[in-house]
């Protein structure tokens, strides 16, 4: 087998990426010297776990890219199916729901990304909010159990939607077709780094001066200082990355604002989600970030507004 | 290689991480008796063993299941070494392969409703822990609670969907001299109960 070829723009982009990596293991590794008190190592502990789990999915999304659409397409079918795990593991589904939940795993799931890989684009966005929703509740009500009925459908229905659905739309974006010779696989590097940047950047700024919580009960960690920071940093980058893309300068920062402010929300609706469930983390796949849902809540959220926004402004 | 691919497949499947709450691994001899919702129990609770203690620890399993299609027979035999015993068994003791087992050494897992419960929480336990704890008590009883695998696979379902399972040992217990058998079941029945 050969290996494809690298655009330089890609070997570019992912240098930066290495280097901000890099870059981060060594402020890890010194501030693991520099901190003496309890809470401060325990801190530093759990960064250090995250960067190293960073540096394992920023390989993990490289390798994607470099074999380009099929292998991408494969890697965030994974990530739903393991997302949809975690979702349906913490959410209390019935024992008699094993039909629809079956449907949502063996049939939706492969059915919505292949649906990518053929480039149906118009049925991708109805699949899961109209069929899918149409059948789950006929499978549930076949077995005639009437207790629960309409939160047993919505919590089936949810998690489909978040997991399978929303994130899809990240790898959709390969499917648009761009003005001039932009390639859209850009675009989600474009997606992927504004949403993740905001989280870390937000997380940072958020323990350097965070001060004021925005929603104590949802998410504690969330504070108005580590959103702004953070949020007008990752609208920088991304504005810095409009070369990348098809927009002007402004039109990149102004699409990585409404990355920034989606994926906010997205991790504070998924934050109330898994609350209400009784959980802090959706579970124990990433060592310091807690479940595959947990890196994913901003993706959710910010894919599909991104996705529609670059084609209703930019695709031909 | 088998047994490989099996750990792969349920661990893509099912999870099947084990969670030693109330004690650790170890290779000294034990009963295990956990609650009983799928046919998936014996899998979970044999991925949820670290490697080196999965020979040595047996899941008895009921023949009239395992021991049916030629499939099902190799895995439940060659993979994970189960003890086969007839629930239905008239005449002969159907504890009789267990007290073998335990006699050459080996720890047991077992589940004493005898059969799958519809219900999260066990049902009353038959009588064979008892006789067992009775006969080996030196063997320290551990109990285990399998969470989620009734929605994983349901009685009267075919095929699992993928729901993380997860089995969490307790607090090794032992007969208590001169402890009547219900009490001692009830005692059993509510420490599997406490994890849930």
């Amino acid at each position: 087998m050969t290996l494809p070829t690298i655009e330089p723009t890609m070997k570019l982009l992912f240098g930066g990426v290495l280097a901000l990596l890099a870059f981060a293991s060594l402020v890890g590794f010194v501030l693991g010297r520099w901190v003496t008190t309890e809470n401060g190592r325990n801190t530093v502990r759990n960064l250090n776990a995250r960067i190293k789990a960073w540096w394992v999915m920023v390989a993990v999304f490289a390798l994607a890219f470099l074999f380009g659409k099929g292998v991408t397409i494969i890697l965030f079918a994974l990530i739903s199916f393991y997302c949809l795990r975690e979702f349906l593991t913490l959410t209390p589904t019935h024992p008699t729901d094993h039909r629809p939940i079956a449907a949502a795993f063996y049939l939706f799931l492969p059915l919505q990304y292949w649906l990518v890989w053929i480039d149906w684009q118009s049925m991708l966005t109805v699949l899961i909010p109209v069929y899918a929703f149409l059948l789950l509740p006929v499978l549930a009500v076949l077995k005639g159990k009437t207790d629960d009925f309409l939160a047993r459908s919505a919590r089936i229905q949810w998690a489909l939607m978040l997991t399978v659905f929303c994130i899809s739309h990240a790898p959709a974006l390969l499917l648009l077709e761009l003005p001039g010779d932009h390639k859209p696989i850009y675009l989600l590097f474009f997606l992927i780094t504004v949403v993740q940047l905001s989280d870390v950047l937000q997380y940072v700024a958020g323990k350097l001066f965070g001060r004021r919580k925005i929603a104590p009960h949802v998410s504690p960690s969330k504070t108005v200082e580590g959103f702004v920071g953070g949020g007008l940093a990752a609208t920088a980058v991304g504005a810095a990355l409009w070369w990348i893309t098809p927009f002007t300068p402004l039109q990149a920062a102004s699409m990585a604002a409404a990355i920034v402010l989606a994926g906010f929300f997205g991790g504070l609706v998924l934050s109330a989600v898994k609350r209400s469930l009784g959980a802090k983390d959706w579970g124990v796949m990433i060592e310091g970030h807690g479940g595959a849902l947990d890196r994913m809540d901003s993706v959710t959220f910010a894919a599909p507004l991104f996705f529609h926004l670059v084609n209703y402004f930019c695709a031909r | 290689m088998i047994a490989a691919l099996l750990i792969g497949l349920t661990r893509f499947l099912v999870g099947g991480s084990g969670q030693w709450l109330g004690c650790a691994p170890s290779a000294r001899q034990r009963i295990y008796f956990a609650n009983h919702s799928s046919h998936l129990d014996t899998l979970i609770l044999w991925a949820a063993m670290p490697p080196d203690l999965r020979r040595r620890v047996r899941p008895v399993a009921a023949a009239d299941y395992w021991g049916k299609g030629a499939v099902q027979r190799h895995i439940a035999l060659k993979v994970l070494n189960a003890v086969l015993i007839e629930r239905n068994a008239r005449g002969s003791d159907p504890l009789e392969p267990l007290r073998d087992a335990l006699a050459a050494g080996d720890s047991l897992i077992i589940f004493p409703e005898g059969t799958r419960a519809f219900e999260r929480l066990p049902g009353a336990f038959k009588p064979g822990l008892y006789h067992l704890a009775r006969a080996f008590p030196e063997a320290e009883l551990v109990p285990v609670f399998l969470d989620n695998l009734r929605r994983a696979l349901p009685k009267g379902s075919f095929f699992p969907v993928p729901i993380s399972c997860i089995a969490r040992f307790g607090c090794p217990m032992q007969l208590e001299p001169g402890e009547a058998k219900p009490a001692f079941l009830e005692r059993a029945r509510a420490a599997v109960v406490e994890m849930a």
